[in-house]
């Protein structure tokens, strides 16, 4: 019972505490990494985007899109 | 040639600024590159193919900006062409610039786009502000674009009406570990206007149409629709060199349309300098209220629909591509230049909508489907 009230009251501590960034820069190579990128190649991105809007109705917080149509 | 998907297409332009930007940091510009790739679309009857060009230049290491020249040839057969009217050939030329502004932590973004063909032409405003901070371990961003468009007839000179969009957005980007790193984005579009398909018909039973049961009429979309949209993705950095990419996305709209997708993608590094990636992706949609494959009567709802982009169905896909960079003495005043392709195999399956071209008792036509192959060649060149 007293491990319990120590270890609840240091997380309680450590919760009131300010968040401090936990990955650091040097840290970061592996999310450097190219094939890390959400979308490499933004042309193609674009157009694969653009396929997808005008054959699904739906539309909206795509990541990158592009205009037009093409589709009847 | 369709205007209700280029309605909600041309909105799409916000996210246009984020074209070559990295997600990590938004405290760092795109890079200097030049793009050329040719698309190829091949499906249900319609084949659409052009060149993207897209050319990305940095000044004075504070200002990032790029010009994209994108044409479509399409050449349509699709079964809606074919149940209700012959087929087409025409052109879509879109042409955009923007420029990515870096104060601090600070981006900026401003694009404009004009997409232009005989019977639409539309613009599209955006702008776009994004803020890294808490030890550039998380980004924030938002943007907002406008869009005006101008709907036209072939055929009809006396027809012409206009559209016009408004896009919001919210982007979360946070790294939660060494490896992974997350996006979420929040997006709502409000249209106004003319949203409907001027060429595209209705289907109704009537006795008086002869052995077919049935006749057409036009469509008639409601003037307004709201939408939102929820997406997550996800990057995992896994053990050895190689990334597995996630998505999933939510949407609903004011039409009672509501839809999702998820996305697996898994990005593999060679030591040749070959990149090797493969997904698989699977979208499912419920239709419109007002959407029906055959109406009971002619006028028999105050809204019509029966474009198939609007009923119920699934597109299950997959993908795969291939990167290789050049290491050629000609291209040497480049940094960098690799040549891509990437094919994806997509079936569509439709659960109300009707073909028919298949002949059969009207209402008990066999259901719709059809595949298509997307190609993506290009070469990129950073320099």
């Amino acid at each position: 019972m007293k491990h319990l009230l120590i270890v609840v009251c240091a997380l309680t501590l450590a919760a009131c505490g300010p968040i401090k960034p936990w990955v650091k820069p040097y840290e970061r190579q592996n999310l450097a990494d190219p094939i890390m990128s959400f979308e490499r190649d933004a042309v193609a991105t674009q157009y694969i985007n653009h396929v997808y809007e005008t054959r699904e109705a739906s539309r909206g917080a795509e990541g990158s899109g592009g205009g037009g149509c093409g589709c009847n | 040639m369709v205007a209700t998907k280029k309605t909600k297409i041309v909105i799409g332009l916000l996210s246009i600024f984020a074209m070559g930007s990295g997600q990590v940091s938004s405290g760092v510009l795109p890079e200097d590159r030049i793009d050329v790739l040719y698309h190829s679309y091949d499906g249900g009857g319609v084949t659409i193919d052009g060149p993207s060009v897209l050319v990305r230049k940095d000044i004075a290491n504070k200002v990032s900006v790029y010009g994209n020249y994108y044409v479509d040839m399409v050449s349509s057969a699709s079964i809606d062409v074919e149940a209700t009217a012959s087929a087409y050939t025409e052109e879509r030329t879109q042409l955009s610039a923007g420029a990515d502004y870096l104060y601090d932590k600070t981006m900026i973004n401003l694009s404009f786009t004009n997409s232009s063909e005989d019977d639409y032409e539309a613009n599209t405003v955006s702008f776009g502000i994004s803020q890294d901070f808490f030890g550039d371990l998380t980004t924030l961003g938002m943007g907002f674009s406008l869009g005006d468009d101008t709907v036209k007839r072939n055929g009809d000179d006396a027809f012409e009406e206009s559209t016009e969009h408004r896009r919001y957005n919210l982007s979360l980007t946070q790294i939660l570990t060494k490896n992974i790193i997350a996006n979420l984005v929040i997006e709502t579009v409000i249209d106004e206007g003319f949203l409907n398909n001027p060429y595209r018909s209705v289907r109704y039973l009537d006795e008086n149409s002869g052995s077919l049961g049935y006749s057409y009429e036009a469509e008639l979309y409601p003037h307004t629709r709201n939408s939102d949209a929820l997406a997550l993705r996800t990057m995992y950095y896994l053990p050895y060199r190689a990334a597995l990419r996630f998505e999933a996305r939510y949407f609903s709209d004011s039409w009672g349309i509501s839809a999702n997708n998820v996305e697996l993608r898994y990005t593999h590094p060679f030591e040749s300098g070959l990149i090797l990636e493969a997904k698989v992706r699977r979208y499912q949609q419920d239709g419109a209220d007002f959407y029906s494959d055959l109406f009971a009567f002619k006028e028999a709802t105050n809204f019509r629909a029966r474009d198939k982009e609007l009923s119920t169905y699934s597109n299950t896909s997959i993908g795969l591509g291939l990167t290789y960079e050049l290491k050629s003495e000609y291209l040497s005043w480049f940094n960098k230049s690799t040549v891509n392709l990437y094919w994806d195999h997509m079936q569509f399956d439709y659960d109300d909508f009707r073909d028919v071209t298949a002949g059969g008792d009207v209402g008990t036509e066999e259901l719709y489907s059809f595949d298509a192959d997307v190609i993506r060649f290009y070469f990129s060149f950073w320099y």
